[in-house]
């Protein structure tokens, strides 16, 4: 791998998104128009002056629609462009944008939209049917499994391995939906959740109960990614991406230990290296890593290598990862208060990270003044992670 | 490198179907203006983008070209006349099954830079369909709509 | 550098931040004025559920029905269970036995060369305790669910299954447990051929 010779830099110049709800009136394809569109706006951009586009989007089976990449074309501005659709899963939000900045650092093109999509509502009774799709159809699905069995079990492993307590987890669904307060796309924002009640939520497939998990949602979300070539032309404010990676881990579940992340780690060195980042504790101030689960914040969070394994609890107790504290993580409110749309959680991890290193997150703003974030999202089955690292110059 | 399967009965299976019940598919905000229209008025009503000069049937909330948005002021009424784009005359449906008689399908332009709508044609003999031919919406009667493309039951020749 | 280009006069720059999602005040989704960061005034029609019926919407099936082969590997895995036996493939490479069995170590890239039986014996690697069914639809008895690692295959290494005979507090990771099988004659080569992993009995 090279990851020191890129030919362009790339910068983030304008992020949008829709509002996150248990069901949308508009299509997905209004949706993809709705944040393409006010990310153009941010950007001061037209459609005319986007070189490429790229779709993000999870299973065709949520939306019912095959082949779903060039069904949303239209609402993404991809017509007569040069466009395609990437999907890694959960994966997709923050896979998507690293799908942008290759077309962008490549030199091919100098702007691109990057557009992800989600309508879980579509599916009934319950976006669980379609989640059944991506067991093995042999092995796994004549036992029926809920998906919220394998999170169950990866948990259970996790708090075994690494000695952590339950209580410590449910703070980081208390944290993220008091976060989400501040976000004006919240679907689960509560600013007077306790710790009680998500220890005495109803209990779903135990370890994990109601509240430490995030809702379905129907979302969109859009970013604008230009080269450094004309960035400033944009903005006075462009904030850069300056590390990407990614990893995939096999397939076969049951034959790995789930308690540790690894492809995680191994996305996460890929993004430090490009980065330059040598101790990622000391020079990364903040980040935004995939929260679709409680616990999940705290695996990805020593997965990023900002914690020992079962560290993050521990900075979770001591109120270390409070958007006022010193290493602030998921500021947005995340998945777990602002929702869940699969691919269009790009607009709560890239979008925040952006909004919050240019310094716009109005009242979702960190306390301390942040340079350098992370963020990272997860997918597949249970095995792929995607890493963006961003930085103010 | 791999055991060969002498008989096919040797070989495995597992049996299994996609397991949604169904999808419920909204029509979004350009399309309930669309479906209220074709069922409350018997009209066929597209977007317009001044811009492009171009109307969109069914209408859109943007333009997918310039990506205006395309307001409720850009909603128009395209009647329900227009011309034969593109045809075909099917002789099996979806699943295979021969269809007796054969049904027309056609792509019909309701007006000059209108994006045509795919419907059925009725009323007319499979060999007299031609490009250019024009035709008009037969609707269901107004107690039986609800709001589906089905409320128009065919084109027919004007 | 790109620093360098830094243009004030920009007509790209005149248009920015003027459109929806930058307005100086936003209302949160219940309508009350709320202080927020961008995006404001976030596009997006929320549809209460007793809407769906009067919104114009189309319901439609998908009746596609599956058949999937099981492959080479799998096929004899399966054959094995309707024996009451459990077998694993193994790499001469990494010396590994690979259960759920490949024809192929996707480590080392390599065809598996040698069929293995397995004692069929497992200790818990994870386990859940589900009030949950398949559909989401809340139960009263949980199911007890998880992932065993055989022994004589790798560390981590097994198949995910449900757990009986015991109490659900009794539960623990490290357990050792063993298959009990259903009668030969209602075998049908499925993974089902185990009714479930019950706690090793002490001989």
């Amino acid at each position: 791998m090279n990851l020191t010779k890129i030919r362009k830099d790339v910068a983030v110049v304008g992020a949008g998104m829709t509002i996150f709800a248990r069901r949308l009136q508009e299509t997905g394809k209004e949706m993809s128009w709705e944040a393409a569109k006010m990310a153009l706006d941010q950007a001061g951009l037209t459609l005319k002056d986007i070189d490429a586009v790229i779709v993000g989007s999870a299973p065709d089976a949520f939306d019912g629609v095959h082949k779903k990449g060039d069904w949303l074309l239209d609402g993404a501005g991809g017509t007569n462009k040069p466009f395609m659709r990437v999907f890694t899963g959960g994966g997709t939000a923050v896979f998507a944008p690293i799908a942008g900045w290759w077309h962008v650092a490549s030199g091919m093109f100098k702007r691109v939209l990057v557009v992800c999509e989600e309508k879980m509502s579509s599916v009934q009774p319950h976006a669980q049917s379609a989640f059944a799709h991506i067991w093995d159809p042999i092995l796994d699905r004549p036992i029926k499994p809920n998906l919220v069995w394998i999170f169950a079990m990866e948990m259970q492993r996790y708090m075994h391995k690494y000695n952590v307590r339950y209580e410590d987890i449910a703070l980081v669904a208390v944290k993220n939906k008091r976060n989400a307060v501040g976000h004006p796309c919240a679907q689960l924002a509560d600013p007077n959740i306790t710790l009680e009640d998500v220890i005495n939520s109803e209990p779903m497939a135990l370890p994990v109960r109601r509240l430490n998990i995030s809702p379905p949602s129907d979302g969109a979300a859009a970013v604008v990614l230009v080269s450094e070539d004309v960035a400033y032309e944009h903005t006075d404010s462009p904030v850069w991406i300056d590390g990407v990676g990614w990893c995939i881990d096999t397939t076969m579940w049951t034959n790995r230990d789930l308690a540790f992340p690894k492809f995680v780690a191994r996305a996460a060195k890929m993004a430090y290296e490009m980065a330059g980042i040598k101790n990622p504790r000391k020079e990364i101030d903040f980040a935004e890593p995939y929260d679709p689960f409680d616990y999940k914040e705290l695996q990805h969070l020593e997965g990023l290598l900002l914690a020992d394994p079962g560290e993050a609890a521990i900075m979770t107790r001591e109120g270390k990862t409070q958007r006022d504290g010193e290493f602030p993580v998921c500021p947005s409110g995340g998945l777990l208060g602002v929702g869940n749309p699969i691919s269009a959680a790009l607009g709560i991890k890239i979008g925040e990270l952006y909004w919050q290193l240019s310094g716009q997150a109005g009242p979702r703003q960190v306390k301390k003044e942040v340079r350098t974030g992370v963020t990272q999202a997860w997918g597949d089955l249970m095995q792929f992670s995607s890493v963006i690292v961003m930085r103010r110059r | 490198m791999l055991e060969k399967i002498g008989k096919a009965t040797e070989a495995r299976h597992w049996l299994g179907d996609m397991e949604a019940d169904h999808y419920y598919y909204s029509a979004g905000i350009a399309g309930e203006k669309f479906f209220v229209a074709l069922r409350d008025e018997g009209k066929i009503v597209g977007a317009h983008c001044t811009a492009c000069n171009l109307t969109y049937v069914p209408p859109r909330i943007y333009c997918e070209r310039c990506f205006a948005e395309l307001g409720g002021k850009s909603l128009t009424d395209v009647g329900k006349r227009g011309c034969v784009a593109a045809f075909t005359i099917a002789h099996y449906d979806k699943s295979g099954n021969r269809l007796e008689p054969p049904e027309s399908f056609a792509l019909i332009g309701l007006g000059p830079r209108t994006t045509p709508l795919l419907h059925k044609l009725g009323e007319i003999e499979p060999e007299r369909i031609c490009v250019g031919l024009e035709v008009e919406a037969v609707f269901k009667p107004k107690k039986d709509r609800e709001g589906k493309i089905t409320d128009i039951l065919y084109f027919r020749p004007a | 550098m790109a620093r360098d280009q830094k243009s004030e006069a920009s007509p790209l720059r005149a248009q920015a931040r003027r459109g929806r999602g930058f307005a100086l005040e936003g209302s949160s989704p219940k309508g009350q004025k709320r202080a927020f960061g961008p995006p404001l005034n976030p596009p997006g029609r929320r549809l209460e559920a007793e809407e769906l019926e009067q919104i114009p919407h189309v319901r439609a099936k998908t009746p596609a029905k599956y058949a999937w082969a099981a492959g080479t590997a799998m096929s004899r895995f399966l054959d094995e269970l309707k024996n009451g036996k459990i077998i694993g493939r193994k790499c001469a490479t990494c010396d590994r036995v690979l259960v759920p069995p490949r024809m192929f170590c996707e480590r080392c890239f390599k065809p598996t060369t040698e069929w293995v039986y397995l004692p069929g014996t497992a200790v818990v690697e994870t386990f859940s305790i589900s009030y949950i069914d398949t559909n989401a639809n809340r139960i009263k008895e949980p199911i007890l669910v998880g992932t065993v690692a055989f022994d004589g295959a790798p560390p981590h290494c097994g198949i995910m299954h449900y757990f009986g005979e015991v109490e659900p507090e009794k539960l623990k990771i490290g357990m050792p447990v063993e298959p009990v099988w259903k009668p030969k004659e209602e075998r049908v080569g499925s993974v089902l051929d185990i009714r479930y992993f019950r706690p090793q009995k002490k001989t």
